[in-house]
């Protein structure tokens, strides 16, 4: 066998770079294992950063679909449950400037709300519960509904549905443990009001 | 270990691989519009430069040589190239999606960077021993990583810098690229 390959030039060539495939095929075989991708990794990183309340104020179905167009060139500043946190986190994530929140698509709320149906004034339509995008309405036709207060991500989507607008958005109450003193506002603000401090005025600026 | 100074330093600036001997100036041009995209081209073709070199030297002296196939000395160096540049590829894909999405179809086209098969063959051409070969790999991609980032970071500012309508983009670019080539003639003689 051996005496054969040296022999002839043709079969040394032909195992030469047979032989050489077979081992490269193998190493390149391994590595696709060794370095599977579990779908498109930077759609998931963004995903994990967009707020989850699949509210589709953004114009998509739900936070995935975004993350998707995101990766493929969309703006970054279509999500109002998210708010600027979310712009500049994604921002980062991308290392593209960070734009201010796209008005079109609504705006940032500054309290979370969760939505309250007046149960007494529900006529059970379910057209709530259809709006719904995380399933958080449970009820039956003609049958009083209610939200199950946990999972709601206050996304308003079923307020407008409404046809006797029994539907309320409620500020979540802080609990007790939860409870922080609110933080200051900007020094642009206090400055206007006349209430800071002289020496913590803006730069710029002079005594009113 | 003197030699293997000469070598680095040789492949790094006086036979610098863009700038002097013109190879792979098709990443120097497309991939130094941005300083960041620079440094991950160039951290990619490093490695796959410097693998390349060695696992080429091993296929040539263990397996071409012996068996007299010298003449399937490019087909079989650009089948090790391309197996590299594929593994690097998945490598970067796993680690860095966002490297990977910006380096984009530069990424696939090392495979047809000709620095690294030059590399391959210049090593073949002179003998030398395993280390002087992936010493030169290592000096080649050294040096054009140098020149690439440095060259990214001019464009950077002068993509700001005020140019006469006719020179800018692409012709300011080839213009600074002439002087850096210019400039790295003064190494000559150097070793």
């Amino acid at each position: 066998m051996l005496e054969l390959i040296s022999q002839s030039p043709i079969v040394a060539a032909l195992v030469a770079l047979g032989g050489m495939a077979l081992v490269f095929g193998a190493a390149l075989g391994f590595a696709a294992v060794k370095f599977k991708l579990e779908g498109d990794p930077l759609v998931a990183q963004i995903d994990a950063l967009l707020p989850q309340t699949q509210c589709g104020q953004c114009g998509y179905p739900g936070c995935r679909p975004y993350a998707q167009a995101i990766s493929e060139g969309d703006a970054i500043n279509k999500c109002p449950p998210g708010g600027q946190a979310t712009i500049n986190a994604l921002a980062n994530l991308l290392a593209v400037p960070a734009p201010a929140l796209d008005a079109e698509h609504g705006v940032e709320k500054t309290v979370k709300t969760v939505a309250y149906i007046r149960e007494d004034e529900c006529i059970g339509c379910t057209k709530c519960i259809q709006a719904c995008p995380v399933d958080a309405i449970l009820g039956a036709a003609k049958l009083m509904h209610t939200v199950i207060a946990d999972e709601c991500t206050g996304c308003d989507l079923c307020v407008e549905p409404c046809p006797v607008d029994c539907i309320d958005m409620l500020p979540v109450p802080t609990p007790l443990a939860d409870w922080r003193w609110p933080a200051p506002p900007p020094p642009q603000q206090l400055w206007q009001s006349g209430s800071l401090i002289a020496t913590d005025r803006p730069l710029g600026t002079t005594s009113p | 270990m003197q030699e293997f100074a000469v070598i680095l330093l040789s492949a790094t600036l006086v036979n610098n691989f863009v700038l002097v001997q013109f190879l792979g100036l098709c990443p120097f041009m497309g991939v130094s519009n941005k300083l960041e995209t620079a440094i991950g081209m160039a951290s990619a073709t490093t490695f796959v430069l410097t693998l390349a070199a060695v696992s080429s030297y091993m296929v040539n002296t263990w397996i071409l040589l012996p068996l007299g196939l010298e003449y399937l000395r490019t087909i079989a160096f650009i089948l090790v190239i391309a197996v590299v540049v594929q593994f690097t590829k998945m490598f970067i894909e796993k680690t860095s999606p966002l490297l990977h999405r910006v380096l984009g179809v530069f990424l696939p086209l090392i495979t047809t960077n000709c620095a690294v098969l030059g590399v391959a063959l210049q090593n073949t051409a002179k003998v030398r021993s395993f280390m002087e070969a992936s010493l030169y790999g290592l000096g080649a991609a050294l040096g054009f990583s140098l020149v690439l980032i440095l060259f990214s970071a001019m464009r950077e500012r002068l993509a700001v810098a005020d140019v006469p309508a006719p020179f800018r983009g692409a012709a300011i670019a080839m213009i600074t690229a002439g002087l850096m080539s210019l400039a790295f003639m003064g190494f000559g003689g150097l070793v």
